[in-house]
Formats: structure tokens, C-alpha cells, sequence
């Protein structure tokens, strides 16, 4: 059984944990386990905490990766947050051998040394390039048909492409075939290549600006006849679902469009029910996107 | 472009000192590309922030090529980039817009020109070495859905929050927070 090491960050675990269990339970039913990272924090988010301290940021990512080196596995993601800075601190480490040295002089402290053992991988592509998307379609037995789709990558799964490494961040297609190949439909709306509004710090210190963006997107999604939004990220499914709660709020105009991880999705199509991958703890209920799986 | 009452003398060792900085993380001809700004404005197009707000990454370039330290660093608008990338991808002349926006963020904080909200979120890392610590609430889903009620970060283990902890302090990253 293939087998990687899990790093859950803050969101997933401690506000979203049916993105936790969906992404376990579906990896199992493919034959690949998720193993836990004791002792994991913060990754630390990229465009917070590496904007407040470069150098605090690298640290702390370079503790996190010393543990999975430890396990002596590849590592895997279930936010784009997490997967930037893992990867990009991975990267940068792999580069800068003197700034290498600088952290492992302090990680030694707490008897940890980074050694640049291992890759960061999100959970998409294992599903993508290790499971496959025949084998995904050969496993579905409740297809999504007629559930029209919008997919949000989230930028930072894309961005900067040359670590990334996903190919132009253009026009991607990665999820949408994920997406589609469940029997549902991925439907095109206005800027879908756009940002959450979460990233960079927005969210905490211009909420204002990051719930505009939202607004923008989630309105696009409901424009283009959407049954719910398909997120990687754990920090873009916050932004929408907390977003949209926000927005109600404030606009006294009721946003209702379901959230659903990735995972959660695949899970409805293999046949888990829509409480045990957790869909029911939404902010935003997804009685709109059952009902349509019903017909 | 800064109006003219507020004319400041520039600080011609700000694109060196954000070159130096920079290039402890990344390549420094990457960060160099900062000289290469024509200012055409690509990277104002595309970003979803520009287009509700005041920020316009084209003229944080131009501040920093002219030494305006103020401008550049002071204005809370430097804030409002979610750091998506889209100008860094776009960018025609190849500048690493939203890394270089990264690296000025850092000398701001340094200046003490932080957001409250912001230092909020650090006071959570400190104290829980998450930034969206756990709560009563999902404890209880978690357990409904057969997960551990304290998932295996540092929230299980004391031991490697303290580790945590102790990083965050030997960094200089929480004295340069505090210091205020």
C-alpha cells in the first residue's frame, strides 16, 4: 500500500475535519494511506506569516518537513496554504545550501535536522497521476450526473508555476477532470481562474477586500447555474463557506451555494453518505446539491 | 505617483536593501528583475485586489525605483494583495512582483507598520502554534465523525509546541512583533 504522510495544518483539523476524514477514508478505498504527522503547527501560512518573517517562516516549515523525513515520507496536503509553503520552504532550502545550514543550526536545538528527503505533493495529484482517473471511474458507483460543477483551484495550487510545476496556470484541467469524470458536470463561469479573497493576510486584515472578491466569485458561480463550488484548499472552502454567511449577513440577500472539498465529492460518487464525509457541518447547507443528486 | 505636498527625500539605498534582503530566499537575479519595472501596467490588469481597492502593484515599483520609503512601506494599502500570483505570472518583463511584495511586507513589519488583526494572528501562532486553533465546536464534529477529538499537531503534543515556541523566539520573529 502506497503510503504518505498527512500534514493536516490548522484549517482542516481544527474547522473543517470532514475534509480530514473524506480525504482519508477515499485514499484508503484506492489503496493509498494517509499516515498522521505528530506534533505538526501552523505550515506557516505563506502570505501571512512569510509576510510578516521570511526567515520565521522557513524555520517553521523546515520543523514541519523534518517530521515527515522522519516517517520517511512524501508529504501531502489538503490546502493550498500548507502545499505552498511546504513545497516553496522544500524549494528554497533544496537552493540555498548556507541558508540551509542557518536553519539546521537552530532545528538541532530541538533535535530535529532538516535533510531535504522528501517531496510535497497535494492530495489532487495523487488522485490524478497515482490513483488515476480510470480507476476513480471504475469505482464509481453513485455518478454525479446532471450536478453542474464550479471549479476553484485556488492560486496557490497553481502559482508561481515554476515550482509548482502544473503547467500554464492559464487554463488548467486538473480538477475539472477530476470533477468530471465522477458523471458531473464542470460549467465555466466569470473568472475562475480568480482568487478566493482569502490569501496574503486579506482575510485577516482587510476583510472588507477579501469578501468583495467572494462576492464576485460566488455570484459568477450562481450566474453559471452552479449546484455547488469544488475546492482543493481548506482555506478557499472557509473563505466560501464562512464567506457566504458573511455575505448574507450583510447584504441581507441569501448566498447558498454549497462547498465541497474535492475529496467530498469523490466520496459521494463512491457511495459515502453525505454525514459521514462530514457535509452536513457546512456553514452553508448542501441540501441543494443532495436534492439534485436524488433526481 | 506621490503628490506634490508630499515630497519626501527619497531613500536611494531602498531597492538595494530590498535586493539585499530578498536574496536570502530566493535567486537574486530574481529579485533584481525589480530594476526591470517599465511600468506598463500587466500586472494592475489582472489583479482581483486592484480592481475594489487603492492597491496598484504597478506603483509600489515605482516607489521603491524612486526610493519613496514611505509610500511604499507606510501605505496600508500594501496589505491588500492576497498574494495570488497573477501579476507574477503575467508579468511581460518577468519582475517577481508578488515575492518582492512578500519582501516589502517584511521590512514594513520590521518598521512596525503592522495591522492589528495581524498581530492577532500572531498571538494565536504563539500561543497554540496554530493560526486557527481548535475549539469546543469542532471537537464535538470531530468525534461524531470518528475522528480524535485533538487531532496529532501540537495540539496533542505539549512537547512540540514547545518546540514551537521556543523556534518563534530564537527567530527574533516574536521580539520583532512584541516591541511595541
Amino acid at each position: 500500500m502506497k503510503a504518505y504522510a498527512y500534514f493536516l495544518g490548522c484549517i482542516t483539523p481544527n474547522r473543517y475535519p470532514g475534509i480530514e476524514y473524506s480525504t482519508i477514508e477515499v485514499l484508503k478505498n484506492f489503496g493509498v494511506e494517509l499516515k498522521p504527522m505528530h506534533g505538526t503547527s501552523c505550515c506557516p501560512a505563506p502570505g501571512v506569516f512569510g509576510s510578516f518573517d521570511l526567515w520565521n517562516w522557513l524555520v517553521l516549515a523546515a520543523r514541519n518537513i523534518t517530521i515527515a523525513e522522519n516517517m520517511g515520507l512524501d508529504i501531502t496536503v489538503t490546502c493550498n496554504g500548507c502545499y505552498a509553503t511546504l513545497q516553496e520552504a522544500n524549494h528554497i532550502l533544496q537552493h540555498k545550501r548556507e541558508l540551509t545550514e542557518k536553519v539546521n543550526s537552530l532545528l538541532r536545538k530541538i533535535n530535529k535536522t532538516y535533510r531535504g528527503t522528501v517531496k510535497v505533493i497535494h492530495v489532487i495529484e495523487i488522485l490524478y497521476n497515482a490513483v488515476g482517473l480510470e480507476t476513480i471511474k471504475n469505482r464509481v458507483v453513485k455518478p454525479l450526473n446532471n450536478v453542474r460543477v464550479a471549479v476553484h483551484y485556488g492560486c496557490h495550487f497553481l502559482k508561481p508555476s515554476d515550482i509548482r510545476g502544473h503547467g500554464s496556470p492559464e487554463k488548467p484541467t486538473i480538477l475539472d477532470e477530476l470533477v468530471e469524470v465522477l458523471g458531473a458536470q464542470s460549467v465555466d463561469y466569470k473568472d475562475k481562474l480568480m482568487c478566493c479573497g482569502a490569501g496574503g493576510g486579506v482575510r485577516a486584515g482587510k476583510p472588507e477586500t477579501a469578501l468583495d472578491i467572494t462576492k464576485d466569485k460566488v455570484e459568477a458561480m450562481l450566474d453559471a447555474e452552479a449546484d455547488c463550488v469544488v475546492t482543493p484548499c481548506a482555506f478557499c472552502h472557509l473563505q466560501f463557506d464562512r464567506g457566504q454567511v458573511e455575505l448574507t449577513a450583510k447584504t441581507k440577500h441569501e448566498y447558498n451555494l454549497p462547498v465541497v472539498f474535492i475529496t467530498q465529492l469523490i466520496g459521494l460518487a463512491l457511495g459515502i453518505t453525505p454525514e459521514k464525509l462530514g457535509l452536513l457541518n457546512n456553514e452553508v447547507s448542501v441540501e441543494r446539491l443532495l436534492k439534485k443528486l436524488k433526481t | 505617483m506621490p503628490l506634490l505636498s508630499k515630497i519626501q527625500k527619497p531613500n536611494n539605498k531602498l531597492v538595494e536593501e530590498v535586493i539585499g534582503r530578498g536574496s536570502v530566499f530566493f535567486p537574486k537575479e530574481d529579485v533584481q528583475t525589480l530594476k526591470a519595472c517599465i511600468q506598463c501596467g500587466t500586472c494592475v490588469g489582472g489583479c482581483p485586489s486592484g480592481r475594489r481597492t487603492a492597491w496598484r502593484i504597478r506603483r509600489i515599483f515605482l516607489n521603491v525605483l524612486r526610493g519613496f520609503e514611505d509610500e511604499a512601506l507606510k501605505d496600508e494599502s500594501l496589505w491588500e494583495c492576497t498574494t495570488c500570483y497573477t501579476c507574477q505570472e503575467r508579468c511581460l518583463r518577468k519582475v517577481m512582483t508578488t515575492d518582492i511584495v512578500r519582501i516589502l511586507r517584511n521590512i514594513a513589519v520590521e518598521k512596525g507598520y503592522m495591522n492589528k488583526n495581524h498581530l492577532r494572528v500572531c498571538e494565536l501562532l504563539f500561543k497554540h502554534g496554530h493560526a486557527v486553533p481548535i475549539n469546543e465546536k469542532t471537537m464535538e464534529v470531530r468525534r461524531k465523525l470518528g475522528l480524535d477529538k485533538v487531532p496529532p499537531t501540537v495540539h496533542r503534543y505539549p512537547e512540540a509546541l514547545n518546540e514551537v515556541v521556543f523556534l518563534v523566539n530564537e527567530t527574533g520573529f516574536k521580539l520583532k512583533i512584541k516591541r511595541d
